[in-house]
């Protein structure tokens, strides 16, 4: 850690002049701040039923209108960030903590140790997330539990395949060699130099993961295998009023405009982050010797 | 190179068959007896051990496994509970219309993201680059389920220039019914001189093929522009430069052909996602699919059909990343080294 100041610290004055980066950054303090002070900015309690005003269009009182059964479309959307958030926050430190970890002792091992969990990474790999969470989903209640878990199984080869390649870098530096000829054991050494110096590129990548768990979460809830009635959440609001779109535009558009507006701020912020700095590793795009963008890496289920 | 091909296909095959095993894993962990599911909720006893006997449910799991590897060789991919026809057989009429989708929705992202990268690379940082940059970054970031039910609502509900749902009119089907070569329509079509099938066809096609066609195409601007900006620093760039040519001529006729390099990678990698991703377009325009064969299939719990689905897609994305590959290892040695 003393060897190499984190590039993260030194970078953030970088990262300022780029505008399109802080206004994600921006946007995701707003989303986070709306959803964390749900409760104070919502404009009705979060199940209050009125059966009198159902599917009022949006005004004064209801700004983004009611919906089917009369509750405030606004006050859902709010509240429906929680669960979004939750969702991403919780799958995201799932899949990082375990993806990271195999990743980290794969790179520094090296040799058939590494083989064995690319190998098995590489079968995770081959479902795309969305398939192995709809087999999942089915297979578990659906539920948000059920939703990060199922996302969480197919995201954190990811992660793997990132540390690996970061960590089997770092693995050559002189410092590394240092401490193994002191005598320090492997795990410390793991512990001590690898793994903190490969952090980097995963907090980058997890700023660009968010969007990615946020709509296929989102896309979950829609199919009706994720979150469940009263739970508020944006993908399972649009799948209820998806067939009140013509006629009552306002229950279906704001939903939808939530998931693209948190997918949008964490995909902006890991773009800047990225750029700013000027990571270009990243498991499939190092191993292929290009330079695409993160994003593109690892187009989303 | 030929070393490079035998170990890169030996990985594959590992991989297929770390696929097979987990479909199997997860295909037994389904909640539901497959026996009560053939047989219908009144089966007798004999029924229900009849179907059991059929299905090996009674035997040990490796015997169980062994013999779906075996059926899967030799092209049993089991049969469906719902359809009950061969899931190779429902496979076989839902995948090219995926195809087909996808295929359209590929094409689409193509002309449309390689010139936008190129605008926004020829004038970066300007304005033409942020409103490109800000797209592109839309173009990710929607739910395309959402996106989906706002253009049915708004281009085929509301101002009914396209039609709602559907692959082609239905009484298209009487009318001028289609020989089926390839399974996807459109080509069929073609080949056929079907003319009334291939325009309605097409017609239906553009406003699910748009909708899927929205990742792609943002990807595939965001990477062109990357890399035509980092091809635009390099020497022969430069030399380009230094000759007198302007600097559009310079992106497009020295810069261009290396960086599509990695595009075209990314486009077949883009691939399998697209298919998958098109489930969601699939369930809202109703299109004759993949996506809406998995969707049933699971409503129904029929693991036959849910196992099919999710090893071809798996099998896909193998082969799509083999491509990749071998088309790398074939055009760059440095990729055979490792």
């Amino acid at each position: 850690m003393t060897h190499h100041a984190p590039p993260l610290r030194r970078s953030l004055p970088r990262l300022l002049p780029d505008r399109f980066a802080a206004f994600g950054a921006v946007l995701i303090v707003l989303v986070v701040l709306a959803a964390v002070l749900a409760p104070w900015l919502a404009p009705y309690p979060l199940d209050e039923v009125r059966p009198l005003e159902r599917l009022r269009p949006p005004s004064a009182e209801h700004w983004f209108g009611t919906d089917q059964v009369g509750r405030d479309v606004l006050t859902r959307i709010l509240y429906g960030g929680r669960t979004s958030l939750f969702i991403a926050a919780s799958v995201l430190a799932v899949s990082a903590l375990a993806g990271v970890t195999l990743g980290v002792v794969a790179g520094y091992a090296g040799g058939w140790l590494r083989d064995v969990i690319m190998r098995v990474t590489d079968i995770f790999l081959a479902f795309p997330a969305l398939l192995l969470s709809l087999a999942l989903a089915v297979v578990l209640q659906p539920g948000v539990n059920t939703v990060i878990l199922a996302i969480a199984v197919t995201w954190w080869p990811w992660y793997t395949r990132l540390s690996a390649s970061v960590a089997a870098s770092i693995a050559t530096r002189p410092y590394v060699d240092a401490a193994r000829c002191l005598g320090v054991p492997a795990p410390l050494i793991i512990l001590r130099h690898v793994l903190p110096n490969s952090l980097t590129p995963v907090l980058v990548q997890l700023s660009l993961d968010a969007g990615g768990v946020i709509l296929t979460a989102a896309a979950l809830s829609y199919l009706g295998l994720g979150a469940q009635e009263p739970t508020a959440e944006w993908g399972l609001m649009v799948q209820q009023g998806q067939t009140l779109f013509t006629t009552n535009w306002w229950v279906v558009t704001f939903p939808g405009l939530a998931i693209l507006l948190t997918a949008f701020a964490f995909n902006v912020l890991g773009e800047g982050l990225r750029g700013a700095l000027d990571i270009r590793s990243g498991g499939a795009r190092q191993e292929r010797a290009t330079q695409e963008p993160a994003s593109a890496e690892r187009p989303r289920p | 190179m030929l070393r490079y091909l035998a170990r890169r296909l030996g990985q594959a095959l590992l991989v297929v068959a770390g696929v097979v095993v987990l479909t199997f894993a997860v295909m037994r962990v389904v909640p539901g007896d497959p026996a009560v599911a053939f047989a219908g909720p009144k089966a007798t006893p004999e029924q229900l051990a009849e179907a059991r006997e059929r299905f090996g449910l009674d035997d040990p799991l490796p015997a169980q496994l062994l013999a779906y590897v075996r059926d899967l060789v030799t092209g049993d991919w089991g049969i469906s509970l719902r359809t009950r026809q061969p899931v190779r057989d429902d496979l076989a009429l839902a995948f090219p219309a995926s195809l087909e989708l996808v295929g359209a929705a590929l094409l689409l992202a193509i002309a449309v993201g390689i010139p936008l990268g190129v605008l926004a690379a020829r004038y970066k940082t300007k304005f033409p680059d942020f409103g490109v940059r800000l797209g592109s970054m839309l173009a990710v970031s929607v739910p395309v389920f959402w996106l989906a039910l706002a253009l049915q609502t708004l281009f085929a509900g509301a101002l009914g220039w396209f039609p709602v749902a559907g692959e082609y009119d239905a009484e298209l089907d009487t009318t001028s019914p289609l020989t089926l070569w390839t399974n996807i329509t459109a080509v069929d079509a073609l080949i056929t001189g079907n003319w009334p099938i291939l325009t309605s066809t097409l017609h239906h096609l553009v406003l699910p093929a748009l909708v899927v066609a929205a990742y792609p195409a943002g990807v595939i601007a965001q990477m062109t522009r990357a890399a035509l900006i980092e091809e635009a620093g390099q020497d022969h760039a430069r030399m380009g430069r230094a000759l007198g040519f302007g600097e559009t001529s310079v992106l497009t006729r020295f810069a261009l052909r290396p960086a599509l390099n990695p595009v075209l990678s990314l486009i077949a990698l883009v691939f399998a996602y697209a298919l998958v991703n098109g489930f969601l377009v699939e369930a809202v325009f109703n299109w004759p699919g993949l996506g809406r064969y998995a969707a049933e299939s699971i409503r129904s719990l029929d693991t036959p059909a849910i196992a099919g689905v999710t090893l071809l897609v798996a099998l896909v994305y193998v082969l799509a990343n083999l491509v990749v590959d071998l088309l790398q290892g074939l055009v760059d040695p440095r990729v055979r080294a490792r």
